[in-house]
């Protein structure tokens, strides 16, 4: 099948961008969206332009590298679907793509679809984990873990760091990527002793970053490709305020 | 274990292979107390004394990440760094079956002896008995150091931690979360290291590439860097250099790693003096999902752990193009379970891929090209119920049913091997110290402890052994007992090797030929897949040898790579990794011509059973090949360690 | 104190205040509405019941106390969460200077992405309101709450009243069938098990209020209630 893609290039941060229209031809319905990208890269190569730059890197749908906003949707808009695992049967002759980078003031475009995401980084940095050096631990089995916890624990821990949440929020809100973490370690009893000073760390820093309020709308777990349920971010606000109850500042 | 085991063979004594350059620093006394004895024996470095010490961490996977966050724990200065945008992006988050560890919490005979001897005779006995048995010991402390951090294993009702068991193994010891176990042990280590950014103990490099080693004084004091960003090459000062950037599989363009992972970093190292430790031993997964077609860019691994319910058949007859579900069961071969009963679909890697390439080689494959068999789960689904299957492997059989399109609850899924992990990487001693002092390399990097080849849920168990557990100790006896000279960036090797990346960045950018990056990567693949791949042979290394100098040569004279130094050129990333790519599988070609017998992952077609088993040589190959760069284009100097086997006596390797 | 300072610095806390505030402001509707309805009893029911919302509690209370006790409440209720709103709806804006050429929405609603408006409608509906029932914009013969029922008669002879108050009552019902769930959610009393009770929850008073608030307007312009 033969595409037309419009695509925003940008040089570097500093520059302006602009959309750019691009034909992709001979693409076959196995291709990933990504390996339709790279055929029209290695066009662009050997026409002696600079190719398209994106992030991905383990094509799986696990390290959370690629993103980009597929005709309005972040990663494409299919259910539980990374942009890497998006596959053109999807697609079909003649279509017309937009793809445009994640926007967001927190996340600066560096280039083409290629945006800084460093600031989810500095929310784990800020309190996602529970602080056990290494070495201190006593046998794994004697914390008991309720195997729904575990699961509930599990489901909020999927979460790649894409930042399709953000993308797909109208108001680039980060909530359920910090609410993700926060849930994971507060649902375990080894995450209990930091709980509350974590999720008052946690979202000091998420607001810093510039990043959105939260009108629960909800487009941040539908675009998740890891599916992470809005119910974590009501725990996260009750966490919040059970801490400032608590007088945790 | 099984009794067709027994039969020992010969080992020619290790005397003979003893090399001055390679001290493998092995501690006397029996093995289960060398460890122990060895960390009382070392040097430490006092509290107060460990901020006085920067250490270099390249790479910031499950080993990068865990040593990373355990030195800055302990007190030092650590500088990280990665090529990602962020740590959190290591392909070592691909993982998803899950972790060995010798709890022996079923009850079910394990023991950090038997991890020990399965992963030693996995391995086909290739592998240091004393760095198994030491990663078998600390096995156990990683899983309860991953439970502290948080990492939400899978737990049973009474809420005590659930295994299942992997190929190559009769007791269930491995741990898991859902099918994502690299991502969940990765997120708990860069959690640790993240909080030591918070803590300014760590300095994070992101989008940081590592170009070059710097040596003075036959020491490694620093590397020269690329931001990714800027294009700026940068060096940076050390007391010691680890290295922690994972394996090579892309050499062959098409294998399960991310698409950026790269030897650049191990390979600038062999070129500044340290010695490559059996290149040639590549593993092959048997369970990934077999090429659709040449725009195919990189290979998609299903778990291993599907074998545990999945049944591998091929149809009986070549040739056989009917649908799977019109396939009588008396004409299909289940020919894992026929050929190797006590083991049966569980078969280790080395075998079980082999075993599908007889059977495509045979015409038996299915699907297009046939080259694939069916894993089919009607039987599980009929016996556990649908539930139950989704449970184990939902979001497998949802991530095959979207490359695919295809369902496998109700059609067998298509596999096919795939390369997938490389057993070879850097020469280290049992400090885990390369042959350049103060040059660490851990996890997939270096050489170590998995042999010929390696059991599944073990690359994991290593990575986290390596830098939670064993590189702390022995890089603070090396800081402790070495006294330094005080150097800056300002010294001339420093200069010099910004000067050789400068260039050589340059050079590519300034060849503006007529091909892409990509396009050499996939030709070098296809002759590393073709002729050093699955099965090899005399005839084919020695023609892979002729085809890669030549390769190379048109690499440099031919490739076209757009852009700028001074921003962010994926091409150009690409090109540097690729142009080592093609010094790297000279090595490994090298390397496979000289092993002149089969182990483990390493098939020489000339030394097979009838039956088609690999049939190894102990009298003449039981050492690890140790590789000296000599300069390029020349033959590099071989160095052999003798293996001393003297608690898991060599047999012949029998799954049957 | 510092704690809800700080806790008010973070846009969850202003969420909290915009969802405490919404709550006060979801209970007065719901009672208003049913006092609404007493219009249905007649004039001297109506008026009496006005005449009681300003007795209630007397004498333990002086009188009217209760009533502007209530209304410095609600008073201070619609300036948080304007405030809040306000403050939000900045943050909001900021964090996205450039927006996308193509946006296509999966969750959304309608009420949900034009929350901000209707409430932005409510409020002015709100200021309108009081003008015309409370202050007597533009109702001949205006005896303030000695006649509310004759008020009412009044004010809704005018269509175009009617058809303000219906738009009006109409944002309401959005605002609440997203704000209601809302308020549960940011305040951290949503899980999955009770998702499905708030959202019906929410349905049900949008919903209810809509019709509930429209009847009296209906039933004036159609004669019903003279």
């Amino acid at each position: 099948m033969n595409l037309t893609l419009h695509v925003w290039r940008q040089k570097n941060a500093q520059s302006e961008g602009r959309f750019v229209t691009y034909q992709a031809k001979n693409i076959i319905p196995d291709m990933s969206f990504l390996e339709m990208l790279d055929v029209v890269n290695q066009e662009l190569i050997l026409k002696g332009e600079e190719p398209i730059a994106f992030e991905h890197d383990c094509r799986e749908g696990i390290c959370g590298s690629c993103g980009m906003v597929i005709n309005g949707y972040p990663h494409g808009g299919h259910r539980g679907t990374t942009t890497c695992q998006l596959h053109m049967r999807h697609f079909k002759d003649g279509d017309v793509i937009t793809i445009e980078p994640w926007r967001a003031r927190a996340f600066p475009v560096l280039k083409d679809l290629i945006v800084d995401r460093s600031a989810f980084d500095r929310i784990i940095q800020a309190g996602g984990f529970i602080s056990a050096n290494t070495g201190v631990a006593q046998d794994a089995n004697t914390v008991l873990v309720p195997k729904q916890n575990a699961e509930a624990a599990m489901d909020a821990a999927a979460c790649i760091g894409c930042g399709a949440c953000v993308a797909a929020c109208p108001n680039a809100s980060a909530m359920l990527f910090t609410a993700a973490k926060i849930t994971h370690l507060g649902l375990l009893p080894q995450g209990q002793p930091e709980r509350y000073t974590r999720v008052v760390r946690m979202v000091e820093q998420m607001d810093r970053e510039g990043f959105g309020g939260c009108t629960n709308i909800g487009e941040c777990s539908a675009a998740c490709p890891k599916e992470i349920p809005l119910s974590v971010i009501a725990r996260m606000n009750r966490d919040l305020l059970v801490a400032k109850l608590k007088g945790v500042n | 274990m099984t009794t067709t085991d027994t039969r020992p063979t010969t080992v020619r004594p290790a005397t003979e292979y003893l090399d001055p350059k390679l001290n493998s620093k092995i501690p006397e006394g029996p093995i289960e107390r060398k460890w122990e004895r060895h960390k009382f024996e070392m040097k430490l470095v006092s509290p107060t004394n460990r901020r006085r010490y920067t250490i270099i961490v390249v790479g910031s996977g499950l080993a990068g990440a865990s040593a990373a966050a355990t030195l800055a724990e302990a007190g030092y200065n650590v500088k990280c760094y990665t090529y990602h945008d962020s740590p959190r992006r290591a392909h070592s988050i691909a993982a998803q079956g899950g972790i060995n560890a010798a709890k022996n919490y079923r009850n079910d005979g394990d023991s950090v002896f038997r991890l020990f001897y399965d992963t030693v005779k996995g391995g086909d006995f290739r592998a240091r008995e004393a760095n198994v048995y030491r990663l078998a010991e600390v096995s156990m402390a990683i899983i309860d150091q991953c439970v502290a951090q948080g990492v939400p294993f899978a737990r049973e009702y009474s809420g005590y931690l659930d295994n299942r068991s992997f190929g190559g193994a009769q007791v269930a010891r491995t741990f898991y979360a859902r099918g994502q176990t690299g991502q969940q042990l990765l997120l708990g280590a860069y959690q640790a290291l993240s909080r030591q950014i918070g803590l300014g103990q760590v300095k994070m490099f992101s989008r940081t590439e590592m170009l070059d080693l710097v040596v003075i004084d036959g020491r490694a004091r620093g590397i020269v860097t690329r931001d990714m960003v800027t294009g700026k090459i940068e060096s940076h000062v050390a007391d010691a250099v680890v290295l922690a950037t994972g394996g090579y599989s892309n050499v062959f363009y098409l294998s399960t790693n991310a698409k950026a992972s790269n030897a650049t970093a191990i390979w600038r190292a062999y070129r500044r003096g340290a010695f490559f430790g059996n290149p040639c031993f590549t593993q092959i997964h048997p369970t990934c999902i077999p090429v659709s077609g040449d725009h195919q860019s990189k290979l998609t691994l299903m778990s291993e752990s599907l074998r545990n319910d999945g049944r591998v058949w091929v149809p009986k007859t070549p040739g056989d193009k009917r649908p799977p579900s019109s396939i009588p069961e008396d004409e299909r071969d289940y020919y894992l379970e026929r050929k190797y009963p006590s083991f049966g679909n569980l078969a280790p890697r080395d075998i079980a891929s082999r075993a599908a390439k007889q059977v495509c080689d045979e015409g038996r494959g299915v699907g297009p090209g046939g080259l694939g068999v069916y894993l089919d789960f009607s039987d599980a689904i009929k016996r556990l119920g649908r539930k139950v299957i989704e449970e184990r492997y939902g979001n497998l059989f949802e991530m095959y049913e979207r490359i695919t399109g295809e369902n496998p609850y109700e059609t067998p899924m298509r596999i096919y091997p795939a390369v997938h992990y490389t057993m070879g990487g850097l020469w280290v001693d049992y400090n885990l110290m390369s042959t350049i002092p103060g040059l660490f390399v851990i996890g997939e990097a270096n050489f170590s402890d998995h042999g010929a080849n390696r059991l599944g849920a073990s690359a994991l168990m290593q990575g986290l052994a390596d830098g939670y557990f064993i590189l702390p100790y022995t890089i603070a006896d090396y800081l402790a007992s070495t006294k330094f000279t005080k150097v800056d960036t300002t010294h001339i090797a420093f200069r010099e090797a910004e000067a050789e990346v400068t260039d050589r960045i340059k050079r590519l950018l300034n060849t503006k030929g007529t091909r892409t990056v990509d396009m050499f990567h996939r030709e070098l693949g296809k002759i590393m897949w073709d002729y050093c791949g699955m099965a090899r042979n005399e005839a084919g290394l020695k023609h892979a040898l002729e085809v890669i100098p030549e390769l190379r040569e048109r690499f440099w004279r031919e490739v076209k790579v757009p852009g700028e130094g001074n921003d962010i050129n994926q091409e150009l990333e690409k090109a540097g990794r690729v142009a080592d790519f093609m010094e790297l599988a000279e090595l490994m070609c090298i390397d496979a011509l000289h092993r002149n017998e089969s182990c483990g992952g390493h098939f020489r077609e000339e030394h097979q059973t009838e039956e088609g088993e690999a049939k190894r040589d102990d009298e003449n190959f039981a050492y690890v090949a140790a590789w000296e760069f000599t300069g390029l284009g020349t033959k590099p100097v071989l160095h052999k360690e003798p293996l001393y086997f003297e608690y898991v006596k060599p047999t012949i390797r029998s799954y049957k | 104190m510092t704690a809800a300072l700080t806790l008010y610095r973070t846009t969850i806390g202003k969420k909290a205040v915009m969802a405490i505030t919404g709550f006060i402001g979801y209970g007065f509707v719901i009672l208003h509405m049913i006092g609404n309805l007493k219009i249905f009893e007649g004039a001297e029911g109506f008026n009496e019941y006005a005449h009681f919302l300003r007795t209630v509690g007397y004498p333990l209370v002086p009188e009217r106390g209760l009533l502007w006790t209530m209304r410095i409440i609600l008073l201070a209720s619609v300036i948080l969460h304007v405030v809040a709103a306000i403050q939000l709806t900045r943050l909001d804006w900021a964090s996205r200077p450039r927006g996308y050429r193509e946006t296509r929405r999966k969750q959304a609603t309608f009420a949900s992405l034009t929350l901000r408006w209707g409430g932005l409608a409510i409020f002015l509906f709100i200021v309108y309101h009081l003008a015309h029932l409370t202050f007597g914009l533009g109702i001949p013969n205006f005896g303030g709450h000695e006649t509310a029922y004759q008020n009412v008669v009044a004010g809704f002879s005018n269509p175009i009243n009617v058809v303000i108050y219906i738009a009006a009552v109409g944002a309401l019902g959005m605002h609440l069938y997203h704000g209601v769930w809302s308020m549960f959610q940011t305040l951290g009393l949503n899980g999955p098990r009770t998702d499905g009770l708030w959202r019906g929850l929410a349905t049900v008073s949008g919903i209810l209020l809509f019709l509930g608030f429209s009847t009296v307007p209906i039933a004036v312009i159609t004669g019903i209630v003279r």
